[in-house]
């Protein structure tokens, strides 16, 4: 039998009710409340996902981006059967498997073994199949010697190998995939990489939601970009990337005040970004090979000074991968204590980029705790320099690929009594 | 894998109607996780507490304890000529599976939001693992009884038999009070407090420490209506009516039987009528 298609989303919306009065979960008190004032205000609708329509063919990986509250989940809920649309229809052929989260239903008091059961066929597997796979799960775990014990006593490590590794021995057609890859050590987190892109080169439809754009360039061949709750951009994943990490940029480039897409405790905010030039001078971009000072102002909301600090800028492609990163604990040796508002100033010397557009994350952590972090949220415009003192300009196909690095190149000619000695061309 | 894929699954997402009873083919298909539910239910439970299974059998022997001083010895009341501490345990045995079936089951969704969250099953087979686990314990303090039997020389006539209809009705009434108990609370979670007070009040309005007879003619309604009462009299009959002689009140266990199915009926619809936003409330 051949198949149409793997998904096949047809204009669904997905409505929640939000109270202005009525909460989430009513009491009884709530209810009756209601019942006596009747025609109080009504709910507040809030559409999650409106009118979203895509087709996926079975073998096809497929990255779902979008910001938080772009209705991500929500879709990923509705394919999932977790929760029901209020408009549209879903059709898909095959078996569905989805991991919303690793290590579902897991219970504490079980033995590794008895989770391993329980697990499996709370994520759809049979017992026999789980019999079968059992000693494959075991073995990726690397828990042979805790199978009887109960996964309370485990490290979160342990605990976190045993529920993928039963995850990834899940064998749907078609993989729903939640961010589940943001558990783990990276040595972990790097074997969960290449398990998915294992299970994606076996020919499995697989549909992937993540903020690692990454792993989604790694993993998918196709993006689908939501932005409140509407498919905008269906497409070949690098254009969908690009398309919503430019969504991602700061309005107005310099001003970050109004930047709401931002993680950390908000106590210290970055305020406003700036570039200079070598001799100090305001710049709107880099150039290759010459030196670039990149400015930060931050302010407290309380007004007070912030002990051990660290600060870092992050460059990364059009794609959001990352280039390299300077950090301040990697070149100041002591505890860096901040004033309570002021600027803070990362040279690059030598700017080892091309001509492109990057992007840069910029991060505050003040003792241990996460401030503020910006991710892929200042664009930064470089334009070709003379990087290498020869004139020459890095190769067009090559451009916003990678980094310049300062190198030399030397021909050695084999002398006759079979020594090497350099030649100077 | 080939062999397993032979034939493709093509399922159909939309938004469901208000009005549907139980899906049989989903039911089936998710029949090894609802066991493996009962299975962990069952399991944890004794794991947890360091007295384990004994609990089944301090829960009602404590209680038949306690009432056998309060109503026997102080009150003094009858017990259509039975053994006091005899009669009140027939009538709790019952009475506890149900009461702790039902509260088990009516916390179970709740209890089970990260899973409600997490993966589609059909959500009935919660509230039914937690039923069903309970009858484990009943298992055990079933055997105290025969043994309580043996110590007061009850010989059991053909009417044991019927302990099977009367557990399979004890069992389903338990489902349907429990499943929609559980769908509420997903709803208002007042019910958690409200099911502990309930049951109390309940175990009063049925002929467990007293019998039916000595009720009031005002409130014999109560017991009429009360589909528990029906079946705690037919688990008397049923396990000492050899000794006093008392006859199966056919038409009140039919008439049990009746209310039970009828309730299950509801809980059904009203439970799979709430289904649809368990996740967006939980």
């Amino acid at each position: 039998m051949t198949i149409p298609f793997a998904i096949r989303v047809e204009r669904i919306a997905k409505q929640y009710r939000l109270g202005g009065r009525v909460t989430i979960n009513p009491t009884l008190r709530d209810r009756l409340v209601e019942l006596l004032r009747r025609r109080g205000a009504a709910a507040v609708e809030l559409l999650a996902l409106d009118d979203v329509g895509f087709e996926i063919q079975p073998g096809e990986t497929v990255g779902v981006v979008g910001r938080n509250g772009a209705g991500k989940s929500t879709l990923l809920k509705i394919l999932s059967r977790i929760t029901e649309p209020t408009r549209g229809r879903v059709e898909i052929y095959g078996r569905v498997g989805s991991l919303l989260e690793v290590g579902t239903g897991f219970h504490p008091e079980l033995s590794g073994r008895e989770n391993i059961f329980l697990n499996g066929s709370i994520l759809g597997m049979g017992r026999r199949e789980i019999t079968r796979k059992f000693d494959e799960i075991v073995a990726f775990a690397g828990i042979e010697q805790f199978l009887e014990t109960p996964v309370k006593r485990y490290s979160s490590g342990m605990y976190v190998r045993l529920a993928f590794a039963v995850a990834a021995h899940l064998e749907p057609e078609i993989l729903l995939i939640d961010e589940v890859l943001a558990v783990g050590d990276a040595a972990f987190q790097k074997k969960c990489l290449g398990k998915m892109g294992e299970i994606a080169r076996e020919g499995r439809t697989v549909l992937f939601v993540s903020h690692n754009t990454a792993a989604m360039l790694n993993l998918c061949q196709r993006g689908i970009l939501l932005e409140n709750g509407r498919v905008t951009a269906d497409g070949r994943i690098d254009d969908v990337i690009t398309e919503y990490l430019r969504g991602q940029q700061v309005s107005s480039p310099r001003d970050l005040r109004g930047h709401e897409d931002r993680q950390g405790s908000g106590r210290v905010r970055f305020t406003r970004v700036r570039f200079e030039d070598e001799a100090g001078e305001p710049t709107e971009q880099g150039v290759s090979g010459r030196g670039l000072t990149i400015v930060l102002d931050y302010e407290t909301q309380d007004g007070r000074p912030l002990p051990n600090s660290r600060a870092s800028v992050t460059f990364q492609d059009g794609l959001g991968q990352a280039l390299f990163n300077c950090s301040s604990e990697l070149v100041v040796r002591d505890p860096i204590n901040l004033p309570a508002g002021g600027s803070l100033r990362c040279t690059v010397p030598r700017l080892p980029l091309s001509q492109n557009r990057y992007l840069l994350t910029l991060f505050l952590e003040v003792n241990g705790e996460v401030e503020d972090w910006i991710l892929n949220g200042v664009p930064l415009d470089v334009v070709d320099g003379d990087f290498y003192g020869t004139g020459r300009l890095y190769p067009d196909g090559w451009r916003g690929k990678g980094v310049l690095v300062p190198h030399s190149w030397q021909v050695a000619v084999n002398d006759e009594d079979g020594k090497w000695s350099a030649g100077k061309e | 894998m080939k062999w397993e894929t032979t034939r493709i699954e093509h399922l159909v997402i939309e938004p469901s109607s208000r009005w549907r009873l139980l899906d049989g083919g989903d039911l089936w298909r998710y029949r090894e996780l609802f066991l493996f539910l009962i299975w962990r239910d069952i399991k944890v439970r004794y794991k947890q507490t360091t007295l384990g299974a004994a609990w089944a059998v301090l829960q009602p022997l404590g209680s038949m304890a306690i009432f056998t001083v309060l109503f026997a010895r102080m009150a003094r009341i009858e017990s259509d000529g039975l053994p006091y501490p005899l009669f009140v345990f027939a009538g709790l045995l019952p009475w506890t599976f149900f009461a702790n079936a039902v509260g088990s089951s009516g916390n179970s969704l709740v209890g089970s939001a990260h899973l409600i969250t997490k993966v589609y099953f059909p959500r009935t087979i919660i509230p039914a693992a937690a039923v069903l686990a309970g009858l484990a314990d009943f298992g055990v303090s079933l055997t105290v009884m025969g043994l309580m039997m043996a110590w007061y020389r009850v010989t059991p006539g053909p009417g044991l038999l019927l302990l099977i209809p009367l557990v399979a009705l004890t069992t389903t009434f338990a489902l349907a009070v429990g499943m929609w108990l559980s769908a509420m609370q997903v709803r208002y979670r007042d019910v958690r407090y409200l099911i502990p007070f309930m049951l109390q009040i309940w175990m009063f309005a049925t002929p467990i420490v007293y019998p039916a007879g000595l009720a009031p003619a005002s409130l014999q309604w109560v017991l009429a209506i009360n589909p528990m009462s029906g079946l705690i009299e037919g688990y008397r009959a049923a396990l000492l009516g050899g000794l006093n002689g008392a006859a199966i009140d056919w038409v009140r266990l039919g008439a049990a039987t009746g209310v039970i199915l009828f309730a299950l009926l509801l809980a059904i619809f009203s439970f799979r009528r709430m289904e649809r936003t368990f996740a967006d409330l939980v």
